[in-house]
């Protein structure tokens, strides 16, 4: 059966026998894995946001009715912003770089920066605590250089860096994926019609790297939103983040309603970031995002 | 001149990658029973305590087998789901291709609530096959991505053949596209199982006392003194992280190496 000689009704019929013969068995185990232990959860947490402790929209004016909350909120915006911004800043060179280095230093950057990858987020977050804490190395460097000593653990400038690290592989790869197919030739091209180097860089190269640049900044700032690991153990009660104010909450006041509620906050607020970047970017075709 | 800035702008990223795992490491042999750094007197006893400690042990042994049982769950269900969602086209194919990679799209914290409930009415916080079920939903994007992605180099005109040899569905499948796609489904097995072992915002909802796993049990010291076992644990889990990394890196083909 080649389907080269199959005809638009054979091509359907096809198609469906594929269904039932092909298609269900395989796919079954799958989705009957995701129905029972991501849907169903999902869709619980949902329920219970407007079903606890009885049905109604308690929760949700509770929600926008604390101007904690809505401080929380904002901060956690703001601060998955800042994560965004900074990894761009720092991977934008780290990817020329690699685009440009010869296959040896290549794999060596990609094998560097794919690290936080590989290595527990726990992992990870202890180091920066040894590193950021008050009686910690760079306090005492800076000390040394007589700036004095700051406070960088448990506020949101250290929730910021182990995030912008933990983060900085996802802004990497697409932008490493689009500098790579960038010919030379047309920076040259834009030298030998006089542009200097600052011009041809804005006018051409950057113009040709949008595409990584759109897709690795809102890979970071999804991801971030939903950050809680780092953010409880850098951060402070005092500057808190919507993923730890759930768990808050729910493990520790038990309540189900207003926990769920902000988790359904947090759900539609970053499909609704998704899907307005995705409309603003139409046309720019998104690079491969690749990994986790 | 402004190579050389971008060079050693490049180098400080770099450090600032790698300098914490180093900093992990030298806290470990860290003789007081401090996060000190750098430290005044080196030691073994953080190692020697973990291995001395039976919950740290019992902890290790529950990460090891949470990871491997949820990882040969997602690699065998995420490497069907995705072999038949090649080989076919249907109505919803994309939905349910989506749906496949829709766990590594919802922050964790979403899933952890949800599965805390639900697992607290099945009785399932702090067992075993609530872990395994937990992690396997995580890890199967990571299988199914992997795995793709291999079946995408893979060269249609192989399985025809086979199959205008004379072989039947299943047998192309087990003797032309397995073999083929190994690569990726190793790379896709590894993801999965260091993605459970490392696993920690839904771990940390669904443990108990009586199961908790390294990350969950790092994360509670950590969170109540500076004891530098936490690193100890650390390195020994960075160490099979880098090992497993090494192994796939073996099972890619040189083709595909960068």
């Amino acid at each position: 059966m080649t389907s080269t000689t199959l005809t638009q009704r054979g091509r359907a019929a096809s198609a469906a026998r594929n269904l039932v013969r092909v298609a269900k068995p395989g796919l079954l185990p799958g989705l009957l894995l995701l129905v029972l232990f991501f849907l169903y959860p999902l869709a619980e947490m949902i329920r219970i946001s407007f079903a606890d402790p009885q049905l109604g929209l308690q929760n949700y004016s509770w929600f926008f009715s604390s101007e904690v909350n809505v401080a929380v909120t904002l901060r956690t915006f703001w601060t998955a912003f800042a994560v965004a911004l900074i990894c761009l800043l720092i991977a934008y060179p780290y990817a020329y770089v690699m685009s440009t280095a010869g296959p040896r230093l290549r794999t060596i950057l990609l094998a560097v920066v794919l690290t936080p990858l590989w290595t527990s987020l726990m992992v990870r977050t202890l180091a920066w605590i040894v590193l950021l804490q008050d009686s910690g190395i760079i306090n005492d460097a800076l000390e040394a250089l007589h700036v004095g000593r700051v406070p960088l653990i448990r506020t949101t400038t250290g929730v910021i860096i182990g995030m912008s690290q933990m983060l900085l592989p996802f802004m990497v790869l697409p932008l490493y994926s689009v500098m790579s197919k960038i010919d030379p030739k047309y920076l040259q091209a834009a030298a030998a019609l006089g542009a200097r180097p600052l011009t041809a860089f804005f006018k051409v190269y950057l113009p040709m790297t949008k595409a990584g640049v759109f897709a690795g900044s809102l890979t970071v700032f999804v991801l971030g939103l939903g950050f809680y690991i780092i953010p409880a153990l850098l951060g402070s009660p005092r500057n808190t983040m919507l993923s730890a104010l759930i768990q808050q909450q729910v493990g520790g006041l038990l309540q189900w309603g207003r926990g769920s509620a902000m988790g359904v906050i947090l759900l539609v607020s970053t499909i609704l970031v998704l899907a307005i970047c995705l409309r603003l970017t139409k046309g720019v075709r998104l690079g491969n995002v690749g990994g986790a | 001149m402004f190579r050389v800035f971008l060079y050693g702008l490049v180098a400080l990223i770099a450090i600032w990658l790698i300098a914490p795992l180093f900093v992990v490491v030298v806290t470990s042999f860290n003789a007081d029973a401090s996060y000190n750094f750098p430290p005044t007197e080196l030691s073994l006893r953080w190692y020697a305590n973990f291995f001395g400690d039976a919950g740290w042990r019992r902890s290790f042994w529950d990460s090891v087998t949470v990871a491997f049982a949820s990882a040969l769950l997602a690699t065998v269900v995420g490497a069907m789901a995705a072999i038949t969602l090649h080989r076919s086209t249907f109505f919803g194919r994309q939905a349910i291709s989506g749906l496949f990679i829709g766990p590594a799209m919802v922050p964790g914290i979403l899933l952890a609530i949800g599965l805390y409930a639900l697992f607290t009415r099945l009785g399932l916080l702090g067992t075993l096959q609530g872990f395994i079920f937990a992690h396997a939903v995580v890890a199967l994007p990571l299988v199914v991505i992997n795995v793709g992605a291999a079946l995408q180099t893979l060269d249609p005109k192989l399985e025809v053949a086979a199959a205008s040899l004379g072989a039947g569905k299943i047998n192309v499948v087990r003797q032309i596209t397995l073999p083929l796609i190994l690569p990726g489904i190793i790379a896709g097995s590894v993801f999965a199982f260091v993605h459970s072992f490392d696993e920690i915002i839904i771990s940390l909802f669904i443990q108990s006392p009586y199961l908790q796993t390294l990350p969950v049990k790092m994360y509670q010291s950590v969170t109540h003194d500076s004891d530098p076992t936490v690193a100890a644990v650390a390195v020994l889990m960075m160490l099979i992280s880098i090992g497993l990394a090494a192994c796939t890196m073996l099972f890619q083909p040189r083709r595909t190496r960068k």
